[in-house]
C-alpha cells in the first residue's frame, strides 16, 4: 500500500502525469522525439496524429507497456523507472482501455471486472463484486454480468472493458482508439461512457480522432506526427486556427474523411 | 487353414486381463498428469528471459522426440539406480510416459500459448498483474483450448505406449496379456482380445477428454 500513499502525497498541486524530454526507440527506430507533456488532475486530453506518429506509444510508455529510453515520467509523483516497484504503483493507478477491447474471452464480464481487483489489489470477492456491479451499472451493462465476451456486441465490449479499468480505481485513464474498431453505430454508446466519466472529473488521454468527442471534452488538443508533439491547443483554436503546416494537413484529411 | 480357435485360456485369464485394464488406465492417468506438469512448466522455462533454462527445455524436447520410447524407459530403469534411486516398473513407467508425453506436450501447448494475441497479455498487464499471474489467469486457459484436440490425440497416443512398459514389466494389459500368451501358446486369441480392448481404452480416454473440453472450455468464441 506504500504505493498509493507515495502516489497521493505528492501529487497534490502537480500534475498527475509529467513527462519530460522523454524519447522512445524500438531498437534504431526512433517512436519519440522529446516528448513533454503536463497532465493535471482531472485534465481531458485528446491526442490525435496521423497513423504511426506516435500515439499509441506515448500512452503505453505512461503505464510502462513500452519503456522509453531518455527522459522522466512521472505518474502522480512516482518517477516511472524500469523497476517492477514503481511500474506496479503507476499500473495500479492508471486504467487503459484498447481498440480491441482485449476482454478475457474465457471470463463473464463480471469476472472480468473482479479479477485485478482480487489478484492485484487484494480486494475480497464480495467487496470486487459489488464494485463491479455497481462500475457495470454506470456503463449501463450490469445485465450483462453473466455473459461471456463473445455474447455482446463489440460496443458493449468496449464499455465493459472501461468498467473493468475502473474497477481498478485508477486516477487517470488512458483510452487508445477506444472506438475504432466499432461498428458506426456503436461508437456514440463508447463516447458517451466516456463523456460521463469526464464529466465526473476523470483525467483521461483519450487517442481518438472522434473530433466531436475532443470539442466537446477535451481541455487541450495535442497533434503529433513523427514521434513529436507538434501542436496543442484548446479545442476551440486547435481546429478553428491550426498554427503547423502538418496541423491544417491532418486536420483537412481527416475532416473530410468524415 | 487347420487352426483351431480356443478362446478358454482368454476367458479363464478375463479376471486379470480386465484388472489389468485398470493398470493401464493407472499409467496413462499418471503419465498425464506429469506430462501437463511437465509441459506446461516448460513453456514458462521456454520461453522464459534465462537463456539457460530455455536452452534446456529445447535440448531436452529434442532428446526426447529424437529418441525411441523402449530406449527411453529402459534407461530410466537402468540408468535410475546407477544413480542410487531404485523404483517399481510401475512408478519407472510413469515417469518415463510423463517424460515423453511432456516433451510433446511442451510444444503443443507452446502453441497454444504463442496463439493468444498480445492484446490480452497488455490488457492484464495494464491491470496491474504480473506476468506469472497473467500467464496463469488470462493466457493458460485460453491457450489450452486452443490446442486441446492436438493434446487429446498426444494423450491417446500415450495411453496406447503404456503397452511398451510391458518391457520392463509394469503391471498394465499388454503384460498380462503376454504372460497369458506364453502359458497358452494363444497368441491369435490373447492379442485379438487386447487389440479391442485397447480399442475400448482409447474410446474412453477420448469420452474423458471430450468431458473436460465441455466441462471447462466450452466458454462461447466468435
Ligand atoms: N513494437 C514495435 N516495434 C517496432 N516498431 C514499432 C513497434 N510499435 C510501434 N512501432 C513503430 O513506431 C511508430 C509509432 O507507432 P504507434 O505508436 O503505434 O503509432 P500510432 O499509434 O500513432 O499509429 C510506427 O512507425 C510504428 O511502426
Ligand atoms: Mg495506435
Amino acid at each position: 500500500m506504500t504505493s498509493h500513499t507515495d502516489i497521493d502525497a505528492t501529487a497534490t498541486g502537480e500534475a498527475m502525469i509529467a513527462m519530460s524530454r522523454v524519447e522512445k526507440w524500438y531498437g534504431a527506430f526512433k517512436a519519440l522525439t522529446d516528448i513533454n507533456l503536463a497532465v493535471r488532475k482531472g485534465e481531458r486530453i485528446v491526442l490525435c496524429g496521423p497513423s504511426g506518429s506516435g500515439k499509441s506509444t506515448l500512452i503505453r510508455c505512461i503505464n510502462h507497456l513500452e519503456s522509453y529510453q531518455k527522459g522522466e515520467i512521472r505518474v502522480g509523483g512516482t518517477l516511472l523507472g524500469n523497476n517492477a516497484r514503481t511500474i506496479d504503483a503507476v499500473r495500479r493507478e492508471v486504467g487503459m482501455v484498447f481498440q480491441h477491447f482485449n476482454l478475457f474471452p474465457h471470463m463473464t464480464v463480471l469476472q472480468n471486472c473482479m479479477l485485478a481487483p482480487m489478484r492485484s489489489l487484494g480486494a475480497s470477492k464480495a467487496e470486487a463484486e459489488a464494485s463491479a456491479r455497481s462500475l457495470l451499472g454506470r456503463v449501463k451493462i450490469v445485465e450483462q454480468a453473466d455473459k461471456y465476451p463473445a455474447q455482446l456486441s463489440g460496443g458493449q465490449q468496449q464499455r465493459v472493458a472501461i468498467a473493468r479499468a475502473l474497477c481498478m480505481r485508477p486516477k487517470v485513464m488512458l483510452f487508445d482508439e477506444p472506438t475504432s474498431a466499432l461498428d458506426p453505430e456503436m461508437v456514440k454508446e463508447v463516447l458517451d461512457t466516456m463523456i460521463g466519466l469526464a464529466e465526473e472529473g476523470m483525467t483521461m488521454i483519450c487517442v481518438t480522432h472522434e473530433m466531436g468527442f475532443a470539442r466537446k471534452v477535451a481541455d487541450r488538443v495535442i497533434f503529433m506526427s513523427e514521434g513529436e508533439i507538434v501542436e496543442e491547443a484548446p479545442p476551440a483554436a486547435f481546429f478553428t486556427a491550426p498554427r503547423q503546416e502538418r496541423t491544417r494537413k491532418f486536420l483537412g484529411e481527416i475532416l473530410h474523411a468524415h | 487353414m487347420n487352426y483351431q480357435l480356443d478362446f478358454t485360456p482368454v476367458i479363464e485369464g478375463l479376471p486379470a486381463l480386465l484388472s489389468a485394464c485398470l493398470g493401464t488406465f493407472t499409467l496413462a492417468l499418471g503419465g498425464m498428469a506429469l506430462a501437463i506438469v511437465i509441459g506446461i512448466g516448460g513453456v514458462v522455462l521456454r520461453d522464459s528471459h534465462f537463456a539457460p533454462a530455455r536452452w534446456l527445455v529445447k535440448s531436452f524436447v529434442e532428446l526426447i522426440r529424437n529418441t525411441p520410447f523402449l530406449v527411453q524407459i529402459y534407461f530410466i530403469y537402468f540408468a535410475l539406480p546407477l544413480a542410487g534411486v531404485r523404483l517399481d516398473p510401475t512408478p519407472t513407467a510413469v515417469i518415463a510416459l510423463g517424460i515423453n508425453g511432456g516433451a510433446y506436450a511442451i510444444e503443443i501447448i507452446r502453441g497454444g500459448v504463442q496463439s493468444i494475441s498480445k492484446g490480452q497479455i497488455e490488457a492484464g498487464l495494464a491491470l496491474g498483474l504480473h506476468k506469472a499471474q497473467v500467464f496463469r489467469l488470462i493466457v493458460l486457459k485460453p491457450a489450452l483450448r486452443a490446442i486441446f484436440p492436438s493434446l487429446t490425440s498426444q494423450f491417446v497416443l500415450l495411453t496406447l505406449t503404456t503397452s511398451i512398459c510391458s518391457a520392463i514389466s509394469a503391471y498394465e494389459l499388454t503384460s498380462v496379456a503376454q504372460r497369458i500368451e506364453s502359458d497358452s501358446f494363444r497368441s491369435f486369441e490373447v492379442f485379438g482380445t487386447i487389440t479391442l480392448f485397447y480399442l475400448v481404452i482409447s474410446w474412453v480416454m477420448m469420452r474423458f477428454f471430450a468431458l473436460i473440453s465441455a466441462r471447462y472450455f466450452s466458454y462461447p468464441v466468435k
